[in-house]
């Protein structure tokens, strides 16, 4: 693959890489989320690194091993590792250990819900604590392969091999299965509560109309798509796995069912991470040549956040204001970015 | 090997039907003073005694990709714990995976074929199998489980052999050979090898197909103190009496190997291979092929495992070495009129 340098000082793209605030975290970054003022990069294993606007970094032991899976609602961070444990952060840097699988089975995902509850899965099962209730739990057909919340009621989506399962686990018998062949990894609900969708291992995405279970089928992406983010409103999803950021529409009432994607921001480096602007009409997007760019979702115009030549971008994220901007590569080089 | 080869972790694949030994030998890799650190991936979760640090349960969850190929099938466990595990870069030195008796190796080794993530960060090494040598003949005749993991095998630890008479051990290793001419053989008590013979083999390397030789009587014990190489000995006529070993032709799972010193045309062979496999593939389980193309002077190796093939131009032809084409299947009942009729066409006329 040829080398793509944005040009440095064109008038084509608009660059704040000088207003971005280096981090060098020290660790492999997988992940980053707000909390509250502080961004919390999630480490490869052990430790998140909460950095304040300032750039102070704070690190936290939180698991024994490898951090498999994460979820947070801004307010806490909830992760699940292969030391069998869920553990929660909060922002003044508190750990709090959720759970622990008695045969110390990886945590392979994680979830939170805005009211509170939280779910996690080891192998098969998955898991619901909400409140002061006693813990459910519902076995899927094969290992699960990721959890999200309804954005209304205690309604948990499990991803697994063939299909999704809904789940109400407050209501005794009432798993919905959907089914679609092949292996479901990540998945999410619309913020309008109208669709889910899945990411699978095919480099594929699948959806459902959850008014009538109606399939959306979202192909024709060269690799597998790990990052999935939800604009403002909701009106359209956002997708890393290819070339250019795909933005599928969502905004009617059959979702992106006979229409074609926007296809923003290409490059020559495939998109690794994407993560919607809370509340403009923006996204920001990581690629695998360590690029980083702020697109507008209207007109696909971009901004130069961080040039290209690193590793991998694995982590993304906003704070929920929209004001800040974190960003890490695999390696850990990282930047915080005041908008 | 590339560069990018050796940053890849290697994984061996340890199977072998149900108390032959592979968790003796596992342990024996484990535990061997060698200051490398494996991951290993296992099926019954804490219920045999292993001792290792990065020790991880799977569930041997099959699935077929949705690609319409029904012999394209994964393992999709292995690409969750592969994901898990690689935010752990730096942690380990090698992974091995070991399958459960009962398991059919071909999904473990196409994760790695298919899934870009996968492929990415580690590499197959080999199929190792650990056989019985008492309980193999029974096995391969009643379990077919058992004779597929012998035909996928790059590595055949045939483990017990201190059970058995002389004349029972050359009757295994016949049947062995009726299946798989190709793997290397190691007999041994309670798994004593060497971890040089089962550990980064290469055996899936492009770089590393060097030829292709049925590996008769070269692990004639396993001190290695006096090999016998036998080259040149083919599959035209590997049923060497002279070294008592009988010469069994499974009913139903073989190897076809076969040659020219004549140089193939590539824009027929390739569409030939690629539609064999189409058609075939269910029942090649494992190819590999050193090829001579007419007008190139690159030897050009490949492999596959069912329908997935990989290959690419290896080095340039030495002075003096002979330009032949050597292909090999290892599968179940394999059309061989059909390979012969359909490779021969490929030869430059």
């Amino acid at each position: 693959m040829t080398e793509f340098t944005p040009p440095p000082d064109s008038a084509s793209i608009v660059s704040v890489t000088d207003r971005v605030k280096p981090l060098a975290l020290g660790m492999g970054v997988t992940s980053v989320h707000f909390l509250g003022p502080r961004a919390a990069f999630v480490g490869g294993e052990e430790n998140v690194a909460l950095v304040d606007a300032k750039g102070e970094i704070t690190t936290v032991a939180v698991h024994s091993g490898g951090i498999l899976s994460t979820a947070s609602d801004g307010k806490r961070l909830v992760m699940g590792g292969d030391d069998g444990k869920v553990v929660s952060l909060d922002a003044k840097g508190e750990v709090t250990l959720l759970a622990t699988d008695p045969k110390r089975r990886w945590i392979d995902a994680v979830a939170l819900h805005a009211d509170g509850a939280y779910a996690w899965s080891a192998g098969k099962t998955a898991f619901v604590k909400s409140g002061k209730t006693e813990e459910k739990s519902l076995e899927v057909p094969s290992t699960v392969g990721g959890l999200a919340f309804a954005p209304k009621g205690l309604r948990l989506a499990i991803a697994h091999y063939n299909g999704a399962t809904l789940w109400f686990p407050n209501m005794a018998g009432s798993a919905e299965f959907l089914p679609w062949a092949g292996s479901h990894h990540g998945v999410t609900f619309s913020p309008d509560n109208k669709f889910l969708v899945t990411a699978m291992h095919e480099p594929a995405l699948h959806g459902w109309r959850l008014a009538d279970n109606r399939h959306m089928r979202m192909t024709g992406y060269p690799g597998r798509v790990r990052s999935m983010s939800w604009s403002a409103g909701g009106k359209a999803l956002a997708t890393s796995g290819a070339d250019t950021v795909i933005l599928w529409p969502f905004a009617s009432k059959d979702g992106p069912m006979g229409k074609e994607p926007a296809m923003l921001a290409p490059l020559q480096a495939r998109v690794s991470v994407v993560v919607c602007h809370p509340k403009n009409d923006i996204l920001a997007a990581g690629y695998s040549d360590g690029t980083v760019l702020m697109v507008r979702l209207e007109d696909g115009a971009e901004i130069l956040v961080r040039r290209n030549g690193t590793p991998p971008v694995a982590a993304l994220a906003w704070n929920a204001k929209g004001t800040l901007l974190a960003f890490a590569d695999e390696n850990g080089d990282g930047g915080l970015l005041e908008l | 090997m590339s560069e990018a080869t050796s940053q890849k972790i290697p994984v061996t694949v340890l199977t072998g039907y149900l108390g032959a030994g592979k968790t003796t030998l596992l342990n024996r890799i484990l535990s061997e003073n060698h200051g490398k650190k494996y991951a290993v991936i296992v099926n019954e979760f804490g219920e045999i005694g292993i001792d290792n640090d990065l020790i991880i349960g799977a569930d041997e969850e099959v699935f077929e990709m949705n690609n319409g190929c029904i012999c394209c099938t994964v393992r999709g466990d292995l690409v969750r714990i592969m994901d898990g595990l690689m935010k752990r870069k730096g942690k380990f030195d090698a992974i091995i995976v070991e399958t459960t008796g009962l398991a059919d190796p071909a999904p473990v080794a196409q994760t790695f074929f298919v899934d870009e993530d996968v492929q990415k960060n580690a590499r197959l090494d080999a199929v190792v199998t650990v056989a019985d040598a008492k309980w193999l003949s029974d096995r391969l005749k009643d379990a077919p489980e058992a004779k597929n993991q012998i035909a996928f095998a790059d590595v055949i630890v045939l483990n017990k052999t201190d059970l058995v008479s002389k004349g029972e051990l050359s009757e295994v290793e016949a049947r062995i050979r009726g299946i798989n001419p190709y793997a290397k053989l190691h007999r041994t008590e309670r798994c004593s090898v060497a971890l040089a013979d089962v550990l980064d083999r290469g055996a899936f390397d492009l770089d590393r197909i060097l030829d292709i030789e049925p590996d008769f009587l070269e692990a004639d014990d396993h001190d290695h103190d006096h090999d016998h190489h036998h080259h040149g000995h083919d599959h035209h006529h590997h049923h060497d009496h002279g070294h008592g070993l009988k010469h069994y032709h499974d009913e139903d799972m073989q190897s076809l190997s076969l040659k020219t010193d004549k140089p193939l045309d590539p824009n027929v062979f390739m569409p030939w291979l690629q539609n064999l496999v189409q058609i075939e593939g269910g029942k090649i389980l494992r190819s590999k092929g050193i090829l001579a193309f007419h007008d190139d002077d690159d030897r050009y190796v490949f492999q596959g495992v069912h329908m997935m093939l990989e290959g690419n131009h290896q080095r340039k032809w030495k002075e003096g070495e002979p330009r032949e084409s050597r292909l090999v299947f290892i599968g179940r009942e394999l059309p061989e009129e059909a390979i012969r009729k359909g490779f021969e066409s490929c030869i430059v006329s």
